[in-house]
């Protein structure tokens, strides 16, 4: 469900058809049922590790580029009434120049629809993931557009947990949406 | 970010407004008169002395540093400026379009140009300024003695060292040659002491981050009571202000008209060579009139020529310290090498002489061409001897295996050419195997061959190039090795 390769990983950590990890939050009456999967274009590993630092940190921004033609092979066939990237908080924005999110789509040659925007700004990197699921809500539906029925299709760049994804996607779908699916970069 | 022009002055503007320009776009850059009176931030000047950052890498806010530059203290300077129609990066010098890519910046709210060739340290684009210092440059207080290092030049690298010191004074560009071996960091010092002693601001700048962390200690050991500064990426003496700044090429980017003299060590060593940002960096941080100094053990062809033609001041020292000479490199056939190695067997002449060394006990450096050959090479000879080991650049246990070398816990090392130079180890014989391979040029050749006879005590090493056919550059290596030697001996600076 979260595009985790399921052959890496050990017995231990399965349940069934998921991953220890998705039927966690899948068991979680809070969660269950409103992102509906997950796909991931690469493996986190060292040498993705490196292009992304240049990407994200160094805003090589002809990277995303590159990018746009895997996401443009992963997403092929899919059907969605609206692409939203995960946005970034107005420093986070400032400080890096662009979203490296939205960047990848605008390559892609889908049109970002930015309706969502974060409530609050402290870095997700520094949470743990107990920490992530119990935040309120980090997000919030800026614009008016209809979401009845829709399906919509989240960008990021990384999956770790899923607690980002999972926010957005819980948002959406009280806001009317049918379907919410992510794709993200790395997993 | 953008700027406003008010009164003569630029006004910073965080987000895109009508009235409002990007640095690029600026035609003149205005910059207010020093105000004496100006209580300004000694820490600020300290960060900012003879340097070109970004915003980015200053930990002051925004409003402190547009007070300096309002009272004349700090410059801003444009990231990006067209020559004509064409962009070219200010810090880097890249003019090259393809290195160039664009992008909708939340800076500025435009579409906007940035440089792609140094963007490791930090993305300049066309609303980027460079923030530079125009105050008055920090204090710096001499102790009463200078040099700690008492020991003594040999004849060559006393002339050596009387050029470095004449060249820093008249702010000539010197090549110091000199050959492996010969003691190129003493030549440094007295030039460095009388430099210090006027107040000058001096930089040791080479390629490779391996000789920066091996020139930081021997250079404060010699000057013990003076501050420096040791520079390459994740050092933590990025903001340090220093007499003293041993730095990799890199690091002068960030530099800007600081020096007055500029040490190049290793210049032929790459990446300077390859890449041109390196050769601009360093030309950036000298100060308009400033002195150069070059340290090589092998200048390429083109400087060759140069001192050949009396075109370039330089001098040589071509003997080492120990008044022994050069090894010279001998020649031997191997056939095909490779089609041997594929089929599990090694040329029985490179065997023998393998076999020689582990028998008489002698250490020795064996290079291979490419990391897969040598890979095939490895289990071969461990036939012979297991304690035997293979080392390239992204080998992470190469500082492990390096040490074992120098612990005559291996008896035989396999190396690419990233062994080429810097390391010594005192009694050992040198082996190219494949020695007509590209890679091997004649500045590799002289590199490697300079690995041998180092010690006084064992002044002698053998030095094999196998080749399946001899190359220009083999040939020039060893031309250039024999002519160091017989003017070693002309000059009176080799025993025979």
């Amino acid at each position: 469900m979260c595009s985790r390769p399921f052959r890496l990983l050990d017995e231990q950590f399965r349940d069934g058809e998921l991953c220890h990890d998705c039927t966690r939050w899948e068991e979680d009456p809070d969660w269950q049922g409103f992102l509906q999967k997950n796909t991931s274009i690469f493996l986190y590993n060292d040498f993705l590790k490196e292009v992304m630092a240049k990407y994200k940190f160094r805003g090589d921004y002809v990277l995303a580029k590159v990018f746009a033609d895997y996401f443009k092979e992963v997403t092929k066939g899919w059907e969605a009434d609206l692409f939203v990237p995960i946005p970034l908080s107005e420093e986070r924005l400032y400080e890096r120049g662009f979203n490296q999110a939205e960047a990848i789509l605008t390559e892609a040659g889908k049109m970002p629809t930015d309706i969502l925007s974060r409530v609050h700004t402290e870095k997700q990197s520094k949470k743990s993931r107990l920490e992530r699921i119990h935040l309120p809500q980090v997000f919030q539906i800026d614009s008016q557009t209809n979401l009845h029925g829709k399906k919509v299709i989240l960008i990021d760049d990384i999956y770790t947990t899923g607690s980002t994804l999972r926010h957005a996607a819980k948002l959406l779908k009280q806001a009317g949406a049918d379907t919410v699916w992510s794709i993200t970069l790395a997993r | 970010m953008r700027f406003q022009i008010k009164d003569e002055k630029l006004i910073p503007q965080r987000f895109f407004t009508e009235d409002s320009y990007r640095i690029t776009q600026i035609p003149e850059i205005l910059q207010p008169p020093l105000n004496p009176d100006f209580p300004y931030s000694r820490e600020l000047q300290q960060i900012l002395a003879g340097k070109q950052l970004l915003l980015d890498d200053i930990p002051h806010p925004l409003d402190e540093i547009q007070s300096h530059y309002e009272n004349g203290y700090i410059t801003y300077r444009k990231g990006i400026d067209y020559i004509g129609k064409k962009p070219m990066c200010m810090r880097c010098g890249n003019k090259d379009q393809q290195l160039f890519a664009i992008f909708h910046c939340s800076r500025c709210g435009e579409n906007c140009f940035y440089c792609r060739r140094c963007i490791m340290m930090g993305r300049i684009s066309e609303c980027t300024p460079l923030i530079g210092w125009n105050g008055p440059a920090p204090n710096i207080t001499l102790p009463q003695k200078i040099m700690a290092w008492n020991g003594k030049l040999s004849e060559g690298q006393q002339v050596a060292s009387d050029k470095v010191v004449e060249a820093i004074w008249q702010k000539k560009e010197w090549l110091v040659w000199a050959v492996c071996g010969a003691g190129k960091t003493e030549v440094l010092f007295a030039g460095i002491e009388t430099a210090l002693a006027a107040y000058k601001r001096i930089c040791i700048a080479t390629p490779r981050t391996d000789v920066v962390l091996e020139l930081t200690p021997r250079l404060k050991e010699a000057f013990p009571e003076i501050r420096v500064a040791s520079l390459y990426g994740g050092s933590t003496d990025r903001h340090l202000y220093a007499p003293l700044t041993i730095a990799t090429t890199h690091q002068l980017l960030r530099f800007y008209q600081a020096f007055d003299a500029v040490i190049l060590d290793e210049v032929d060593a790459f990446p300077y060579t390859v890449e041109e940002s390196l050769q601009h960096a360093a030309i950036q941080a000298r100060k308009p009139s400033s002195a150069m100094i070059y340290l090589t053990a092998t200048p390429n062809e083109k400087w060759q020529r140069e001192c050949r033609a009396g075109k370039r001041s330089f001098t040589t020292i071509p003997a080492r310290f120990h008044r022994h000479p050069l090894p010279i490199p001998e020649f031997a056939w191997c056939g095909n090498w490779q089609k041997q190695l594929q089929k599990g067997r090694l040329p029985a002449n490179v065997l023998r002489w393998i076999k020689d060394r582990l028998e008489s006990g002698k250490q020795a450096l064996v290079f291979f061409p490419h990391i897969p050959l040598m890979e095939k090479a490895l289990p071969l000879l461990r036939k012979l001897d297991s304690r035997i080991e293979a080392v390239h650049a992204e080998d992470p246990e190469r500082k492990e295996k390096v040490q074992k070398m120098r612990a005559k816990e291996v008896p035989l090392l396999l190396t690419t050419t990233i062994l080429e130079r810097g390391v010594t180890f005192p009694n050992i014989d040198v082996a190219v195997v494949g020695a007509e391979d590209l890679i091997f040029t004649e500045s590799a050749l002289v590199q490697i061959a300079g690995r041998a006879g180092r010690n006084k005590d064992y002044p002698d090493g053998v030095v094999t190039f196998f080749h399946f056919g001899k190359t220009d550059e083999m040939l020039k290596a060893r031309k250039q090795i024999v002519t160091m030697n017989r003017e070693g001996v002309k000059r009176g600076l080799i025993d025979i």
